[in-house]
């Protein structure tokens, strides 16, 4: 089963992400942990997101209109700041992933399973999982 | 037709929580597994009065169940990993059906409700209700909750435990420990609501009573090294104990002071006073052992004359350094004011925090019995009355009139147990 983790971090997170990339007290850390996940065959894919309050762009339509607007979608202490899809066959496997990554000691990581497309879409549909 | 009602009926009392907890188990969908042997029940009734009481009734009601939580599944058009579990469930059904037992996934089931991706408000009305069986206007009565709200909120806890799988198992180590004290809290809780016999409710809530000794025991009989585990179970028996002498013949309330300690049920204290001993071999102090030693201290009673009121004084003060809840700080209370006097039984009831105390029935009896003994009969006469305002149990209410009115005359009137 598919589970997102989104990893939510104060704004002064974002500023790290500037150090070097060869600084190992920052970055050894998230290193380990992405590695970690890899080697457990578990990680599906993800990434860090660029500043929130710099980056941010969100869209609507409302009566055929587009309305962008520069800001994220909600404005919070804290951002979401990346986000990691895992392949785990429980609940308590993803919550012992998301104990384990940094973010969690300084942010929080909402953990949250994905939606099953063959119940929306029916079986045949081609983005379905197998 | 009536000999295969009375056989449904025994299959659903024996056997009732082991096939929930294996069928949820297995398909991770209690919710569904609740639907499916339900459906297995009323096929039960519908087929055993003439094709008469299959041999091994918990294989048929499993295999039927199974076969309905299959059907249901596949009529949902569900996930094909789902399907494909539920094949190996039915391949499982169909050898245990030939097996005499099934395992016992109790436990597994028992930490799923108390899970910490649960809303801890639901997990023991969500034990009561998958793990007994108990119906879920009983329970909101029980919780003083209306019955939408918590219906609502059970059926929200099933849906997050099939849809993010949570897992079934017992969880080890530093996660056990806190896992386990949710657990521990939810039976007691169940055992709280039976205890209180409010209402003229008693038969239905010495149900939940005796319920919640069964899951005490279950968790005692797969954890026996756990001390909290033991001190629950042994807290519990302490209180089964006195049942019998917290009434009189014609029904009235007895306070705990006042009951004739002949009818204590020896046999019953003994096993306490055993799991008490095996808890605190285990040198990890916490507080249902603390609660149980202070029913121990009270039984001190069988012996001596008096209860040891130091002894309780010097537990209560652990139990409130560990789990400060109004209980612990009322019957702190209560023993000092025994133990020390009631000025400064009183002191400590001054004390407690204003909004704690508006709708704690416990909390006012106390004060009232305290401000008796001190000769204030005016400020006991008001802390009675606020009392019977909380008090639903018509003996308790009676007991705490006769009381009011005694004033001076008993100087030394105990208030009723929390």
């Amino acid at each position: 089963m598919q589970f997102m983790m989104l990893i939510y971090e104060p704004s002064t997170q974002f500023d790290e992400r500037q150090r070097p990339t060869d600084d190992n007290a920052h970055w050894g850390a998230w290193r380990a942990y992405h590695q970690s996940l890899v080697d457990a065959g578990i990680y599906q894919g993800g990434g860090p997101l660029e500043r929130p309050e710099v980056t941010a762009t969100t869209v609507r339509v409302r009566g055929g209109e587009r309305q962008v607007q520069d800001g994220p979608y909600a404005d919070t202490k804290e951002q979401l700041g990346g986000f990691i899809l895992l392949e785990v066959p429980t609940l308590d496997a993803a919550l012992d992933c998301a104990s384990r990554c940094p973010a969690a000691a300084y942010g929080a990581v909402e953990v949250r399973p994905l939606a099953d497309l063959t119940r929306i879409f029916g079986p045949g549909h081609r983005g379905a999982r197998a | 037709v009536n000999e295969a009602r009375v056989a449904v009926e025994a299959a659903a009392r024996a056997s009732y929580a082991r096939l929930i907890s294996f069928l949820s188990a297995r398909s991770g969908d209690v919710a569904g597994a609740e639907d499916a042997l339900a459906d297995a029940f009323v096929a039960a009734l519908r087929t055993w009065p003439s094709g008469g009481i299959p041999s091994k009734p918990d294989a048929w009601l499993l295999h039927a169940a199974r076969r309905k939580l299959i059907d249901r599944r596949r009529r949902e058009r569900t996930r094909d990993d789902g399907v494909h579990v539920l094949a190996s469930l039915l391949a499982e059904a169909e050898d245990l059906s030939q097996a005499h037992a099934f395992p016992d996934e109790r436990l597994k089931l028992l930490f799923v409700c108390a899970h910490p991706a649960i809303d801890a408000r639901v997990h023991t009305p969500l034990m009561l209700q998958v793990v007994l069986g108990l119906d879920a206007v009983a329970i909101s009565a029980a919780f003083l909750t209306p019955a939408s709200t918590m219906g609502q909120r059970l059926s929200r806890a099933k849906a997050k435990i099939r849809d993010t799988r949570i897992a079934f198992e017992v969880p080890a180590g530093v996660e056990l420990e806190q896992r386990l004290s949710a657990v521990l809290e939810a039976i007691y809780a169940a055992y709280g609501h039976g205890w209180e016999g409010a209402d003229g409710m008693d038969a239905e809530r010495l149900g939940l009573a005796e319920e919640a000794l069964f899951l005490a025991r279950l968790l005692v009989e797969h954890l026996p090294d756990q001390a909290e585990a033991l001190g629950l179970l042994a807290l519990l028996e302490y209180c089964e104990a006195r049942r019998p002498a917290r009434r009189s013949p014609s029904g009235e309330y007895v306070p705990m002071s006042d009951q004739d300690t002949q009818l204590w049920d020896v046999k019953r204290l003994a096993e306490a006073e055993r799991l008490l001993t095996a808890a605190s071999r285990c040198n990890r102090p916490g507080r249902f052992q603390l609660e149980a030693a202070v029913q121990s201290a009270h039984v001190e009673r069988c012996q001596r004359r008096r209860a040891d009121w130091a002894a309780i004084v010097v537990l209560y003060e652990g139990l409130v350094r560990l789990a400060p809840t109004f209980g612990a700080l009322v019957g702190r209370a209560a023993a000092v004011a025994e133990a020390q006097g009631p000025a400064a039984g009183l002191a400590l009831l001054d004390a407690m925090p204003a909004d704690a105390i508006g709708s704690y029935q416990p909390y006012w009896a106390t004060r009232a019995h305290v401000e008796q003994r001190l000769g204030r009969e005016h400020e006991a006469r008001q802390s009675f009355d606020t009392a019977l305002r909380l008090t639903r149990d018509p003996a308790v209410r009676r007991y705490l009139e006769h009381a009011a009115t005694a004033t001076t005359r008993r100087g030394s009137a105990r208030p009723p147990p929390a």
